[in-house]
């Protein structure tokens, strides 16, 4: 390959988001295989401290652009400060995490700079001087092999498809400054605040899921306080359910999932929902309780290492793809199981 | 306020979908209205509830798209139109885009653009976003929450950490995350209002484009490595002794 390898880092507030150092991965992976420098920029307030984070992962040049008019994410004065240093490197890939801002960006840039994007990549091969780029489909249910005839190629790679690099403290630099833009009168969108979500662990960077279905409302032991209706109590139960899966993943550091079922029956917000209309993870534990497993639900875990399934009917189609299964009460068994990771991990 | 909505059609989120003989397959699934789009109609008929206006649905595809407009229709949407020309078969993100701005600019007078979030068959999500920049717009994506007061969008957008919230003055492109609220069943009449509307048809000559280039080719599409799970099935006298073994079994897998 001719030309570098720009890899831009997505963070919020200086924080930034695991999957940007997955990114650098896969850059680290394709300057091995198809040769070509690394070089990483970070946009916004905060991106000095993060640039100069950067070189501990063998990259060979870093740029920050902390002007005011990028302090807080807007898509068009983002992208044309991408566009401006991938056009002064001659960048023949670009890199992003499949974040909502590395997405958004990567279409952006493509349009720029008259290249090609491939979102959310799982893999990446160098063959003929030409990346060869696999992306699951139909929410994973097909692959397809991509490949961009235009330079830049304007990647995203998944959350946890590709390897943080290893870090080597010693190795450091020194990022370099670069300007905005769009002035400030040119940008027509203005940020008015923020509100923070509280879900906890976010699903996509997940190592561990514990996920409930419909099946959470079904405890027949509880009785809900009085004068409330009948779906009012379905609501209570399942969240009296989902509470007794929060515990278990509280113990284990785990993030809540729930099936597109749970969530339209009103149990739990929306982003919770794993599946083809909600998150496609692929966690290294997933548990699943009281989830039958549509199609749609399986497909948006099914890549996940360790699949674990608690239902009381044996013929749940999500038995199929689990490693372990459990046929029984989730209200008997999650609690138990919750008790037995205190005592083996000494919690 | 005129606004189009984008949508396209795709197999049914429920389908079987396998390669064959090298074609993809979805069985005797339907073909539908891609569910995110839905939310897209949802977002644009509210904001016509509020600001006034004509919601006109538009969708790149053949023949059979038709029935995703109708749906569109349907749940209330003004007026249909397909765009289709073989010279789009293999058309790439960046070219339906293209495409998509010509269509907006011969609807003509129109201010909001919405999208869905992605489309559940090629899962790109970068159509709205490549239409947006085209147009020269202003790109709120993954709106949770829109309004519209003194003639400027006040939306909430939906990142990994929290929503955003942005304010800017028309025109601009939205795509609605499924936040927004569900989307409303076709009415009664809206379905036979739909089933009696002349959807027409504009090829590229009638959006006055050649062909836009395509960049990204897909040499393969294939079914995914079976997974070979041996399933093991955890039994016990007791609910203590399930969770005894089966921790002992996660933790063997060393996952924690």
């Amino acid at each position: 390959m001719n030309g570098k390898i720009l890899v831009i880092i997505d963070h919020f507030k200086g924080e930034a988001l695991p999957a940007s150092w997955e990114a650098v991965g896969a850059a680290s992976e394709l300057a091995r295989s198809g040769g070509g420098q690394i070089a990483v920029l970070v946009l916004g307030a905060e991106s000095k401290p993060l640039a100069e984070q950067v070189f501990q992962f063998g990259v060979q040049e870093a740029y920050y652009c902390d002007d005011p008019t990028l302090t807080d994410y807007r898509p068009s004065p983002y992208a044309a400060v991408v566009a401006s240093v991938a056009r002064k490197l001659s960048a023949a890939v670009l890199l992003f995490p499949t974040t909502v801002r590395g997405r958004e960006l990567a279409a952006l840039s493509a349009v720029e700079l008259g290249g090609g994007v491939m979102p959310d990549v799982t893999e990446l091969e160098v063959s003929d001087g030409k990346i060869l780029a696999t992306r699951p489909v139909y929410a994973g249910k097909l692959l397809a092999r991509v490949v961009c005839e235009a330079t830049p190629a304007v990647i995203t790679t998944r959350v946890r498809a590709f390897k943080k690099p290893a870090a080597d403290p010693a190795h450091g630099g020194e990022p370099v400054r670069v300007e905005a833009v769009i002035p400030e009168e040119d940008i027509r969108v203005k940020v008015a605040g923020y509100t923070r979500s509280e879900t906890g662990v976010s699903l996509s960077d997940a190592n561990v899921i514990i996920s409930g279905g419909r099946g959470v409302s079904n405890n027949p032991e509880l009785s809900p306080p009085a004068g409330m209706d009948e779906k009012q109590a379905e609501i209570w139960r399942a969240q009296q359910g989902f509470k007794m899966i929060g515990e278990l993943a509280a113990l284990l550091g785990a993030a809540v999932g729930a099936s597109r079922a749970a969530v339209d029956a009103g149990y739990i917000p929306y982003e919770h929902q794993v599946g083809q209309t909600g998150k496609i993870v692929s966690p290294d534990l997933y548990i699943a309780c009281g989830i039958s497993g549509a199609i749609q639900h399986l497909a948006g875990m099914r890549s996940s290492k360790v699949i674990v399934a608690i239902n009381k009917d044996p013929e749940a189609p999500i038995f199929k793809l689990a490693r372990f299964g459990v046929v029984g009460d989730i209200y008997k068994i999650v609690p138990a199981l919750t008790d037995e990771f205190h005592k083996r991990l000494g919690k | 306020m005129n606004i189009v909505v984008c949508v396209k059609q795709v197999p049914d989120s429920a389908a079987k979908v396998v390669v064959e003989g090298g074609r993809v397959s979805w069985g005797d699934a339907p073909l539908v209205l891609n569910p995110w789009d839905e939310y897209a109609v949802e977002a644009a008929l509210l904001l016509q509830e509020a600001a006034g206006g004509d919601v006109t649905v538009l969708s790149v595809g053949g023949e059979s798209a038709k029935e995703a407009l109708k749906t569109a229709l349907a749940m209330g949407c003004s007026q249909a139109i397909l765009i289709s020309d073989p010279a789009l078969d293999a058309a790439d993100s960046q070219a339906i885009a293209r495409v998509l701005c010509a269509a907006i600019k011969k609807v003509g007078g129109v201010e909001a653009a919405f999208f869905g979030r992605q489309a559940i068959d090629g899962d790109m999500g970068v159509t709205g976003v490549q239409t947006a920049h085209l147009l020269g717009w202003p790109m709120l994506g993954l709106a949770a929450r829109v309004e519209f007061e003194n003639g400027k969008l006040r939306v909430e957008r939906s990142f990994e950490e929290g929503r955003q919230i942005v304010e800017c003055q028309l025109p601009a492109a939205l795509s609605i995350s499924k936040d927004i609220g569900e989307p409303r069943y076709p009415s009664f009449m809206g379905i036979r209002k739909a089933s009696r509307a002349e959807i027409p048809t504009w090829d590229l000559a009638a959006l006055g484009i050649e062909a836009p280039v395509s960049v990204v080719r897909w040499p393969e599409v294939f079914n995914p490595p079976v997974r070979e799970v041996k399933t093991e099935m955890i039994e016990g006298g007791s609910p203590q002794e399930i969770a005894e073994k089966l921790v002992a079994k996660i933790l063997e897998e060393k996952v924690l």
